[in-house]
């Protein structure tokens, strides 16, 4: 131990140093690019839609915040777009229905997907594989084109939309206000939510059904052999168990319906303001860019809570994965 | 009360339970299904009406056949979902590499953040920022090299496509037994030689369903090119979603039909192939270790 033989080191320390150096190169390349790149075209955008937000439509162009002249920058930042968000009824009832749609959409998918991930994840193994394929296929198709199609199902003569009047679901459903009037089931709030909960249901039950098959099922047998029944081990042991997969699952569904703008403009109607479209307007139709900035940068800080608990999540399943 | 609940559950036993189970299950499954399925169907409709059955007709796809602007935007699509879903891939494996090699460096957090950020981020906001952030540009370089069309479209898709590329890649960095890379290292490989010799062939599959995965992001995308396209630039979602807008549309379902086949085919050729490779992989670790033995 005190003398260790110098003859052997000699040969891997100096390429082990060597080696180490040439890492350190490589690895300031491996991270840096994809770092550059996402500071250049993620981050710096937003700084830029900030700078917008603060600035007022010019003659024919936004003005710019900081002015140069007669030797000293001047500083106009303008919060009059703000205070016109916090004034007027269009733009705040459309944040809090989109907030209200994107958390029934959640708890609907919630409530179709636990059920759904749990029996996933008590099936056959052998089966399990060509469920989740099941469940990913759509996914793969177009987002798009089965947002279309509930166009047709829920229009006048849909197959589905004729069901439901068989059924006389209608009239209680127009008495619960998911439907404008009895025998309408397109453009309402039933139609969106349908097509929202649709479109993002593999996104709840992918990371529900990776967490509720790695649970121990010893666990289940230790409640049973202590009498508790299989609704008490379910309620007390599986789902406090599951409550990152409903994290992860919900965060993924609530996040992007609150901005979501296809599924509004497809199915949605004039009952549901969504704010996804009110930005799409401001920028499209009024061409006002600095109100279309304001509108997105209070998007993202009503979304910004729920990200930062995405990400910890994200992060954390890294760290366990290892 | 007690019993009466515990008896209850004895009566809802384990058998009605999996019939449950499986009802449940059959029922999403046709929650997600039945409208595709209806979607395809109609597109053979012999009738003007896009909700009452004429009998069977190929009439839309003679139609779509000649649907110059369908046409135009596929190429488009076509043409950037390959540059896209090519790009997210390289800069993706560099961002997973990162991600799961290099345990700390300045500012991680951050950078793991803009990474999955986009995966949740609705749409309209990475649209409107990289479009004023490019417009920004154009204007203080005066250049035409950010005008709005493919090449805008492409870096949106980008940002997207490398946030899911990041997300396939990094799982399966995560899975790889690194006895395998230290040993190479032991024997003297040079740290790129080891990625290039060790870890590249291991995660393959990983590149290849990523891949797949960005490039039908790509293909699909409606609000992200929206904003980042220009006149002359219309992809083939803007056609469709143009054309959805305004009602039903037996074309849209041909459309619907075509690229529902590819994708069926391409995800079962593609799973095929990944399933060969994982055992063909399989088989290779069971001779080496015999041989070892």
């Amino acid at each position: 131990m005190n003398t260790p033989p110098r003859t052997a080191a000699t040969g891997w320390l100096p390429r082990l140093a060597a080696g180490l150096r040439w890492l350190a190169r490589g690895r300031t390349a491996v991270i840096g690019l994809p770092y550059g790149w996402l500071l250049v075209f993620f981050l710096a955008p937003f700084l830029i839609v900030l700078n917008y937000s603060v600035s007022e439509m010019g003659a024919v162009r936004p003005e710019n915040i900081a002015t140069w002249g007669d030797g000293v920058v001047k500083l106009s930042i303008r919060f009059g777009n703000y205070l016109a968000i916090f004034g007027d009824d269009l733009y705040f009832k459309s944040y809090l229905s989109s907030l209200k749609y994107a958390a029934i959409t959640t708890a609907v998918c919630l409530a179709l997907g636990y059920p759904f991930a749990y029996f996933m994840a008590r099936a056959k193994p052998t089966l399990q594989p060509a469920l989740l394929m099941l469940v990913m296929l759509p996914f793969w198709t177009s987002f798009l084109l089965r947002v279309y199609a509930w166009k047709g199902l829920l229009g006048e003569g849909g197959w589905v939309a004729e069901l439901l009047l068989y059924a006389g679901l209608d009239g209680p459903m127009a008495a619960a206000g998911m439907i404008t009037s009895a025998g309408k089931f397109m453009n309402t709030p039933f139609s969106l939510v349908i097509g929202m909960a649709y479109t993002y249901l593999p996104f709840m039950v992918l990371p529900l059904y990776a967490n509720l098959a790695k649970m121990d099922l010893r666990l289940l047998e230790a409640a049973a052999d202590l009498g508790a029944s299989r609704f008490v081990a379910f309620w007390l042991i599986t789902v406090p168990l599951s409550k990152a997969g409903i994290i992860a699952g919900s965060m993924l569904v609530f996040i992007p319906c609150v901005g979501e703008f296809v599924i509004p403009e497809l199915l949605g109607g004039p009952q549901t303001l969504m704010i996804g479209r009110v930005l799409w307007d401001e920028f499209f139709s009024n061409n006002d860019w600095p109100m279309a900035s304001t509108v997105t940068v209070v998007l993202v800080l009503l979304i910004v809570v729920p990200l930062a608990v995405f990400n910890k999540y994200q992060a954390e399943t890294q760290e366990r994965g290892r | 009360m007690k019993a009466g609940r515990s008896t209850f559950f004895a009566f809802f036993g384990a058998r009605s339970a999996q019939n449950f189970g499986r009802g449940w299950l059959l029922a999403v499954f046709a929650f997600l299904y039945l409208p595709i399925i209806t979607l395809v169907a109609y597109s053979f409709n012999n009738s003007p009406l896009p909700t009452v059955w004429g009998g069977f007709t190929l009439n839309w796809y003679v139609k779509l056949a000649n649907d110059q602007e369908i046409l135009g935007g596929l190429w488009l699509s076509l043409k950037i979902a390959f540059l896209s879903a090519t790009a997210s891939v390289l800069l993706g494996t560099l961002a997973a590499f990162t991600l799961v090699k290099y345990r700390r460096f300045g500012g991680r957090t951050l950078f793991s953040g803009m990474v999955s950020a986009p995966l949740v981020m609705p749409e309209v906001i990475i649209g409107v920022s990289l479009l004023l952030m490019l417009v920004a540009v154009q204007r203080a370089t005066g250049s035409a090299f950010f005008d709005r069309g493919l090449m805008t479209i492409w870096l949106g898709h980008l940002l997207l496509g490398m946030a899911y590329a990041t997300v396939v890649i990094q799982s399966r960095l995560i899975d790889l037994n690194p006895q395998l890379e230290e040993a190479a290292l032991d024997l003297g490989a040079r740290p790129f030689q080891v990625f290039a010799l060790i870890t590249l062939p291991l995660i393959t599959q990983a590149l290849a369903s990523a891949w797949l995965l960005t490039f039908s992001l790509s293909l699909d995308d409606v609000v992200v090119s929206a904003f980042l396209s220009g006149p002359g630039s219309t992809t083939m979602p803007l056609v469709i979603f143009s054309r959805a807008r305004l009602g039903l549309n037996p074309s849209v379902n041909a459309v619907a039909t075509v690229i529902i086949a590819v994708v069926a085919v391409g995800v079962t050729v593609g799973s095929v192939w990944i399933a060969r490779a994982e055992r063909r992989r399989a088989a290779e670790i069971n001779a080496a270790l015999r041989g070892a033995g």
